[in-house]
């Protein structure tokens, strides 16, 4: 089982985003390194200067290293850094817009997690257009997860296994909004949050988390425990998504449940601490409520029992 | 512009159709549409007689096939695109690039529309879906303002279809997991959001508490009318303190931009509201369809009456034109 890190979804200060990359680099045992501003485009010009370095540090590194796409272009200037993403990248492509998927076509490249492919017919399209791996939507349950991955052997299959999960993209800035700002006025405030807004419901539990036009879940994915049914069923790659913990400390602890140097528990154990507070979930895969975290059977990786389902009241 | 009304129901077609609709969208009554609520929609049957019924009276049935299929149970989406063909549907509208492909391949020569579920949203986009599987129209998400809808009508040869009424989602649709994050249930899945089956009402310190999954999503002084707890149009509270953080409890209404969509080039005029009943259908179509007699013959539109088939009772044009950009 492979790991991927995935791109940094906050606007983290540009001197921060490259120090993270090149303690990566330096240091976590993950095998492919996602790049690149995809929420917000008002964001690019601030890490565009520390590219060209980040890139060559992981590559020195043995990573591979891949540019994400956009996930929701609508601007010409957007239509047009797409397309320039696409003409220069000697890097792979991950897709995560159908936009700029016209001129890859043929070409290897990967797509994303915001690409809605929910079966193996929509994996076979794109594998046919030169898909080489493919991280699903992080709603798919484990049932459909396996069919795809059986159907396409050839395609490496990519799992949202660890951080807050992505749900939803807007055209609209929330955290301007909450500011009384206007999106093109707006000062940059998503900053503040370098591991997102806190939502709370009406009566103080944890709902959801904004990142300026991106919703994302309170909970953290966790699938340390579902390792095992996922690579039976022919995953082949872990998708940790950066949060504001020791990134490389998370990267670690994965690699060393999935080599079966740590037991799941442990490694769980370690992980709550390393970010602490934050609930873990697994409820997409089971087919449940995506907040739930559901124990899973370790024989049959179907689930025996519920852990006691994360109430709103108890968080 | 043609004027495309929903219809839940037969009934709701007769009704569409009536009240002046140029084309009615539907669906059958399973997971393969993104209204799959119970109820509601058409058996095989009923839409055979539903299609007969419209075209003797000059209308279009536009039927939709736009959740994503279920891995390993395609060949249920198959079979409903099959048999909306065979009920001579004058259009199928679909979501994924694997429905897209198996209709254009299966299916050559069927009028084909891209849902709003698949979210495409600039010119780009739409090429794509133009040129792989020949579809003939988009239907765009609701992230655009007219002056970037101009754009993209100038840049493509596809027709558009813009909603201008009814429901309004805040997020691009088709790419929203909140529902299922809450429930287990969405609408790329299983064709629902915020499902009826997972909210509650509840009476708590003298109000009406509403809340969907076991998450409060709203809370209403007792007899105020408590609004329908849709995840993204509830009170949420965060350390700059609480409101509406996505979108107030409103409704979309573009009646009073027709004239701009018509001169940016829109091909059709979209109400959204399949899960709606009768008097909904009826009251806003008749209304956009005298909106429209009247645009045509430069009369000014009478705007604002249909505040009452509003969620909420308050309205607001959108993204189209963008006081938050």
């Amino acid at each position: 089982m492979q790991l991927s890190l995935g791109p940094v979804l906050y606007n983290w200060a540009p001197e921060r985003w490259r120090d993270f990359y090149f303690r990566i680099a330096d240091e976590a045992p993950v095998n492919t390194v996602l790049i690149g501003e995809i929420v917000c485009s008002k964001r690019s010009p601030f890490i565009a200067p520390y590219l060209p370095a980040v890139i060559e540090r992981l590559r020195t590194a043995g990573k591979q290293v891949l540019l994400g796409s956009l996930i929701l272009t609508s601007l010409p200037r957007e239509r047009r850094q797409m397309a320039e993403l696409v003409d220069t990248a000697e890097l792979l492509v991950e897709v995560n817009d159908l936009t700029c998927l016209k001129p890859l076509v043929g070409r290897p490249h990967a797509i994303g997690p915001f690409i809605n492919i929910y079966n193996e017919a929509s994996a076979a399209f794109h594998a046919q257009r030169g898909a080489t791996r493919i991280c699903l939507p992080p709603e798919l349950p484990l049932s459909s997860i396996a069919a795809i991955a059986a159907a396409l052997p050839n395609v490496l299959i990519d799992i949202f296994a660890f951080g807050r999960v992505p749900l939803a993209i807007s055209a609209r800035c929330y955290h301007a909004r909450l500011h009384k700002l206007t999106k093109d006025n707006c000062q940059f405030v998503c900053e503040q949050d370098p591991d997102g807004l806190m939502l709370k419901t009406l009566d103080g539990a944890e709902f959801l988390t904004v990142n300026g036009v991106q919703t994302l879940s309170s909970t953290c994915a966790n699938l340390l425990g579902d390792a095992e049914a996922l690579r039976e069923a022919g995953v082949g790659s872990f998708r940790l998504s950066p949060q504001d913990c020791d990134m490389v400390a998370v990267i670690s602890i994965f690699r060393a449940v999935l080599d079966g140097r740590e037991h799941v528990e442990s490694g769980t154990r370690h992980l709550a601490q390393l970010y602490p507070d934050v609930p873990f979930s697994n409820g997409f895969l089971h087919g449940r409520a995506g907040f739930l975290s559901v124990a899973p059977d370790a024989r049959s990786g179907q689930p025996h029992q519920f852990r006691e389902p994360i109430k709103p009241h108890m968080l | 512009m043609e004027l495309i009304c929903p219809a839940g129901t037969p009934a709701a077609l007769k009704t569409a159709i009536d009240a002046g609709a140029d084309a009615i969208y539907c669906g059958f009554n399973d997971e393969t549409n993104a209204r799959n609520f119970p109820g509601l929609n058409f058996s095989r049957d009923e839409l055979r007689e539903a299609i007969a019924l419209a075209h003797r009276r000059s209308v279009k049935v536009l039927v939709a096939i736009n959740t994503f299929p279920r891995a390993g149970a395609v060949s249920l989406w198959h079979r409903a695109i099959d048999d909306a063909v065979a009920a001579k549907a004058d259009a199928l509208i679909l979501a994924d690039v694997g429905l897209l492909e198996y209709a254009a391949r299966r299916h050559p020569g069927q009028r084909l529309h891209v849902s709003v579920q698949a979210a495409a949203a600039n010119a780009d986009a739409i090429a794509f879906y133009t040129e792989t599987f020949g579809a003939r129209r988009v239907v765009l998400p609701r992230v655009l303002s007219v002056a970037e809808i101009a754009g993209i009508v100038r840049e493509t040869t596809c027709e558009t279809e813009v909603f201008v009424f009814g429901g309004l989602c805040v997020m691009a649709e088709g790419r929203c997991s909140l529902s299922s994050y809450a429930t287990g249930q969405s609408p790329n899945m299983q064709g629902v959001c915020s499902p009826a089956s997972h909210v509650a009402y509840e009476q708590v310190d003298g109000r009406t508490k509403s809340s969907l999954g076991g998450f409060t999503i709203n809370s209403f002084e007792i007899g105020e009318a408590a609004g329908y707890p849709t995840l993204c149009k509830g009170r949420f509270t965060t350390k700059h303190g609480t409101g509406y953080i996505f979108e107030d409890l409103v409704s979309l209404d573009a009646a009073t931009l027709l004239a701009r969509l018509r001169d940016a080039g829109v091909t059709a005029l979209k109400i959204e509201g399949r899960q709606r009943g009768r008097a909904y259908v009826e009251g806003v179509v008749r209304h956009f369809r005298q909106a429209l007699d009247a645009l045509d013959s430069g009369l000014p539109i009478d705007a604002g009456q249909l505040v009452p088939f509003t969620e909420g009772q308050a309205t607001t044009v959108g993204a189209y034109h963008k006081t938050w950009r």
